[in-house]
């Protein structure tokens, strides 16, 4: 685990961002009649497995579009600590990865577009990983 | 058409990422630590998406259907079953161990880390396989 960092809390920003990743979550609906879900999303992206596969492609492409433009726009380079720690993150990324799909969704299928709707399920899946995501961060950073 | 839309819709929700701050595992993995150099941003972040997801779905869905595909899709299931618990719970521990969920995944990509390198493999590997046991359980389920 790379050592705590301290990070600025932004109310302002993170509002702003969050608006817009509503606001897209608004459009997939609008256009597609969709969940803006990435696992869901991500997994639909590859032609073998729906037919309306394109859209998904396209917007996995958009996501990883997205730093770009913003370092093209603002000049800065976007933030970003990621763990060197790589048996933890390949560890990390098959728990996300299988327990997204086993769950039915993440953080923007049941945390953004789940909880919009009002789903029981959708709540329940968000306590759950939150209260999962809090005691391993609890583990790994204060008691191991 | 779709491929342009769909391109913007990931472009902005990745925009919003990066705004939001939430695109950097630090921030996240710093939200989820209550006791220690605590930053309660993304709980803004997931209650400005929230909010607004809610207020635009309730007007997208006063039209009869999608402008680009033929109908709504909505999830219709009401069930608490054990594989949304267990699989909840996986997720979130593989998101306190890497700071990563799939979205914030996807933007890390052109930034060429090395923990993201070998977490997208992984989490795409994790996918496949709780995509493959799910249609071996229907397939038993059927027979």
């Amino acid at each position: 685990m790379p050592l705590d960092t301290i990070t600025p809390f932004t109310p302002l920003a993170s509002t702003l961002g969050g608006i817009m990743i509503g606001l897209s979550a608004v459009m997939v609906m609008a256009l597609f009649g969709r969940i803006a879900g990435i696992s869901g999303i991500t997994t639909g992206a590859l032609p073998a497995r729906r037919d309306d596969w394109s859209w998904r492609l396209a917007f996995v492409l958009g996501l990883i579009a997205a730093p770009l433009l913003v370092l093209a726009v603002t000049g800065a380079p976007v933030a970003q600590t990621v763990s060197g720690n790589l048996v933890a993150m390949a560890l990390a990324g098959l728990l996300v990865g299988f327990g997204t799909v086993t769950g039915s969704g993440c953080t923007s299928g049941h945390g953004v577009c789940g909880l919009a709707r009002l789903s029981a399920r959708s709540l329940v899946a968000v306590l759950t990983f939150m209260a999962t995501a809090f005691v391993a961060v609890l583990v790994l950073r204060h008691l191991l | 058409m779709r491929i342009l839309f769909g391109f913007l819709s990931g472009l902005l929700f990745g925009v919003g990422l990066v705004v939001a701050g939430m695109s950097d595992p630090a921030k996240v993995l710093n939200f989820l630590d209550l006791f220690g150099t605590w930053d309660p941003s993304l709980a803004f972040v997931m209650g400005g998406a929230a909010v607004t997801t809610f207020l635009g779905y309730r007007l997208v869905w006063r039209r009869e259907k999608p402008l680009l595909l033929a109908g709504f899709e909505v999830p219709r299931r009401n069930d608490i079953d054990r594989d949304l618990i267990l699989g909840a719970a996986t997720f979130g521990v593989g998101w306190g161990i890497g700071g990563f969920c799939p979205g914030p995944a996807w933007t890390a990509l052109p930034l060429a880390a090395p923990g993201t390198l070998v977490f997208l493999p992984a989490m795409l590997a994790g996918m496949a396989l709780a995509t493959l046991m799910k249609e071996r359980r229907t397939a038993g389920a059927r027979a």
